[in-house]
């Protein structure tokens, strides 16, 4: 049934009809080894264009951070980019634009990721400067590099988060959805205060404990030469010791036994409203399922949300529904802003009728294939780019950490292929109730209060 | 066939695991960074070029690793375009396109394309409305038409134009919390003038959103959209053997026209500097814009302009990011860019900014504009020209990046092989071009300055600086009275 998409060897324009189960399959084709000192290693070959994105997964992100010390994962990623023992300050961007390159890095809950996207002939300089990073950081550390990138990153926080409408509303859902224990309660970018408080000694901490071979992942795809390429990760990352191990991150007890209700004031014209419930972690049976109902829900004009509230009754500017796919845990949320004249209760009125319709009924066939053939879509938008965010490098130590299989590309469109109506009738039953979710309502300031006082995800580099 | 991906129909994967042997290679010298090899060549793709019965151009990219096309129709006419006391016209018009379009009702139309797995995106810039569509090859010939139904048959109909008037002065209302769009507003304006088509927001003024009518819509598609007033760019996974009946069948009936004339003032330049202060009660930043008109994307030295802005504001290791970012901290980014357009942009420095550091902020904004007018160091030009000619290959790595960069070609008029030697003339501008650059075009003396900021901490402070005279407005001032939706709307 979920066959929509045929590619191109086998049929050109048209659509051949394939039975299920025979659809075609995505790959992307790599070879994996693993170094002595623990490091895991992935090359693939892309010579689309004569440039290599060499990409670097450190499983380890907030989740690991300890009271009094949010937003240390993060400001870690930042200060990772100032230099290292043979590489002098400010050196590591240089070189690298010098060359016609280009990088950034990201933090999340679970891990933190790197990459160097380059000309080809430069592979060799980006592979010095990870590996540096990853041997010799300590050599070049200073309490006064600490300082430097931590008020980066309280600007960071200012301009993402509190400078933005509804930008804080993300880090109250974590600390609302999740026990104060749990590693999802505080938000990747972390508090101020515990930015203040983040000292040289954490870094060293860190870095001995988090940063080793063993806990990493290296990804190389584009323009390479596999055994050229496997020859210059051995000679720039062999002589790393091995880190100490990582013990897994336990996985504390998550659950919503009530509707917990939240109101927050901003600076902002409307009121927004979002309603999000715990939901099965990434990869895991439900999952897929949610993704598909976020799209039946609030993906188009035509989705049950969107038609009712912004299409026909015209009561919100905006909907938008999500399953946010974490290692631990995902959230799945409906986020709806109410036109000037209309209520949040007229909102979550509507929301709360039409997850209940599809609770009770499962959404038709077509509206489940058409989500499905947008994710099989999607899936061939995710072969094109090597390189940065997202690109296949990326995308390879992504499925790598979530699964132990690099290539797990086709795995992954098959579970939406795999489903049916009553799958994703079935996820809204089991985890979208009623009696067990966060709702936060976003609403206005008064006038005197605008003119008093100010106010008090994943995070990029 | 790509080396890149390989279908497992044809190729068996190849997936192994190793151990590597216990032998180490021996420990690299890491005194010094590796030497690099020479850069990669790399050959920017030649479109092929052919006409439909009708003369609407075609130009063509074949693309072959990955199953997918883009199909963009470029049509010639944008804001500037937007009659007397109708700013926003156009942006309305291109939202409206696919809002109901060749018999189909707005959401049939969307569940048509949605089902296919494709997408049409419209873009609306000052010169130019692209529909683009994205799609799996395997839903090319049954995508192709609905595109051609929204460029060529939208039906306008009057209740969704109510809808996108209702969602759009709701759009105008939310960007009053939104700082950057205010200073994105106030920077125009001020840059600009009133008058001038590159001065306004293409979304409009209340006024002139509740003023369009169907007719409106119906006078701008008439008098722009037809096969003598637009580029038709393909990029991907087909042959032109195979695109071509299905480009005739879908566009080939598209009636012609002469194309469409625009009269852009010229802008007068920045003759004096002065201060803006727009105030944002409790901002946690500032956001900081300063510029002056810059130059048209036909200008002659392009290419030493782009080097020029890369040193001063257009990578990371740029002296505005180094300055405000990595050494003083008191940013999460700063950086400047040359708006290249058919008639001069604007030239931006922008960041926003600590609160408490908004008057330093400017200061060492200042300092930079004027040290780009010195001798540029060797070290720098060659790690500018480099970023710039290096990373070119990088915008052609999708079949959507493609379309873009051969769409450029048509919209800005540039000679067919203008790509060809854009690597070499990028290494080849010199430090004598990057300084007369520098002085033609960066003037800290004669530049528009935009702060929004909660003015009862910043203001003192900035004019203390006597950067020149300061207006400071407030947020209504810059993007109207709040619009106040009735149940009509």
């Amino acid at each position: 049934m979920r066959r929509f998409l045929t590619l191109a060897a086998l049929a050109l324009l048209l659509p051949a009809p394939a039975a299920r189960g025979q659809e075609s399959r995505i790959e992307v084709p790599h070879t994996r080894f693993v170094l002595p000192n623990g490091l895991n290693v992935i090359l693939h070959e892309d010579s689309t264009i004569p440039t290599v994105s060499v990409n670097v997964w450190y499983h380890v992100g907030s989740g690991r951070e300890t009271p009094g010390r949010t937003g240390f994962a993060h400001l870690f990623a930042h200060i990772m980019f100032e230099g290292s023992g043979h590489v002098p300050e400010g050196m590591f961007d240089v070189w690298l634009e010098a060359a016609g390159g280009d990088n950034n890095g990201s933090t999340n809950s679970d891990r933190t990721n790197y990459w160097e996207n380059i000309p080809s002939n430069a592979l060799e300089l980006a592979l010095f400067l990870e590996s540096d990073r990853m041997g010799w950081l300590l050599d070049a550390m200073s309490p006064e590099k600490v300082d430097g990138q931590r008020d980066v990153v309280k600007n960071e926080r200012r301009q993402s988060y509190e400078n933005r409408p509804y930008g804080m509303a993300y880090l109250l859902l974590g600390e609302n959805l999740y026990p104060p224990e749990h590693p999802y309660h505080w938000p990747t970018i972390g508090y101020m205060e515990d930015l203040t408080a983040a000292s040289y000694e954490d870094v060293v901490e860190f870095h001995r404990d988090y940063y080793g071979p063993g806990n990493a992942s290296l990804s190389i795809a584009g323009d390479i030469d596999v055994e050229e390429a496997r020859a210059l990760v051995e000679k720039w990352f062999g002589e790393i010791p091995a880190g100490r191990p990582v013990s897994p991150l336990g996985r504390p007890a998550a659950w919503l036994g009530e509707e917990r209700r939240v109101v927050h004031e901003d600076r902002v014209q409307l009121p927004r409203v979002y309603a999000c419930w715990l939901t099965p972690p990434h990869l895991t049976p439900g999952d897929a399922e949610l993704d598909v109902l976020s799209n039946v829900l609030a993906g188009g004009k035509n989705s049950r949300l969107y038609k009712r509230m912004v299409y026909d009754m015209q009561i919100a500017q905006d909907v938008s529904a999500f399953q946010g796919s974490s290692k631990l845990s995902s959230e799945f949320c409906v986020v709806a802003t109410a036109r000037a004249g209309h209520s949040l209760a007229e909102l979550e009125a509507v929301m709360d009728e039409e997850i209940a319709r599809i609770a009770a009924e499962p959404p038709t066939e077509r509206e489940v294939q058409r989500a499905v053939n947008q994710y099989e879509a999607g899936f061939l938008d995710r072969l094109e780019r090597v390189g940065g965010f997202g690109g296949k490098a990326d995308a390879l130590n992504a499925y790598y950490f979530a699964t132990g299989n690099p290539d797990w590309f086709n795995e992954d469109l098959s579970r939406y292929r795999a489903l049916d109506p009553p799958d994703v009738q079935a996820a809204a039953r089991t985890w979208l109730t009623p009696g067990g979710r966060v709702v936060l309502e976003v609403v206005p300031q008064s006038e005197e209060e605008i003119s008093a006082a100010p106010t008090g995800a994943g995070v990029g580099r | 066939m790509s080396r890149g991906i390989l279908l497992a129909a044809l190729t068996m994967a190849l997936a192994v695991t190793l151990a590597v042997p216990a032998a180490r290679a021996q420990a690299p010298d890491r005194t010094a960074p590796p030497e690099l090899g020479p850069p990669p060549r790399f050959d920017p793709p030649d479109p092929a070029r052919f006409t439909l019965s009708n003369g609407l151009e075609v130009l063509l990219v074949e693309k072959h690793e990955v199953p997918l096309v883009q199909v963009n129709l470029l049509v010639e006419a944008g804001s500037v375009h937007d009659p007397e006391g109708k700013t926003g016209l156009a942006s309305m018009t291109g939202a409206m396109l696919d809002e109901g379009a060749g018999g189909r009702t707005a959401l049939e139309l969307a569940d048509a394309i949605d089902y296919l797995g494709a997408d049409v995106a419209v873009a609306v810039g000052k010169h130019s409305i692209s529909l683009r569509l994205h799609t799996p090859l395997a839903r090319l010939e049954a995508a192709l038409p609905l595109l051609a139904d929204v460029a060529i048959r939208p039906d306008f109909p009057a209740e969704e134009l109510e809808r996108q008037r209702a969602e759009r002065l709701t759009t105008l209302l939310q960007w009053h919390d939104e700082p950057r769009a205010i200073a994105a507003a106030a920077f125009g304006r001020t840059l600009f003038g009133d008058a001038h088509p590159y001065g306004a927001t293409s979304l409009g003024t209340e006024a002139s959103l509740r003023s369009f009518s169907v007719d409106d819509l119906r006078a701008f598609h008439g008098a722009h959209f037809h096969a003598g007033n637009a580029t038709l760019v393909v990029a991907g996974d087909v042959t032109e053997g195979a695109i071509r009946p299905l480009l005739e069948a879908a566009f080939g009936g598209w009636g012609g026209g002469t194309p469409s004339s625009s009269d852009v003032p010229e802008a007068a330049q920045v003759s004096s500097r002065a201060v803006w202060l727009v105030d944002k009660p409790g901002a946690a930043q500032s956001e900081i814009r300063i510029g002056r008109i810059g130059v048209a994307r036909s200008a002659p030295d392009y290419e030493a302009i782009l080097v020029m802005n890369t040193i001063l504001g257009g990578s990371f290791t740029s002296r505005l990011n180094q300055n405000l970012r990595e050494d003083k901290g008191y940013s999460y980014g700063a950086f400047s860019f040359f708006d290249f357009q058919p008639h001069p942009g604007p030239f931006t420095a922008l960041a926003a900014v600590q609160t408490d550091v908004t008057a330093e902020a400017l200061v060492e904004f200042m300092a930079e504009l004027r040290r780009i007018l010195e001798t540029v160091p060797d070290e720098e030009l060659d790690r500018a020209r480099n970023y710039v000619a290096l990373g070119f290959p990088e915008g052609f790595q999708t079949v959507a990046g493609i379309a873009g960069q051969m769409g450029d070609l048509a919209l800005y008029d540039l000679a067919p092989d203008w790509y060809d030697g854009f690597v070499d003339r990028v290494l080849a501008v010199t430090r004598e071009d990057v300084e007369r650059v520098a002085r033609e075009r960066i003037d800290p003396d004669r530049v528009t300055i935009v702060v929004v900021g909660d003015l009862e901490q910043i203001e003192a402070g900035v004019r203390a600086l006597e950067l020149g005279p300061v207006t400071t407005m407030e947020i209504e001032e810059v993007l109207g009275p709040r619009p106040v939706l009735s149940p009509g709307d």
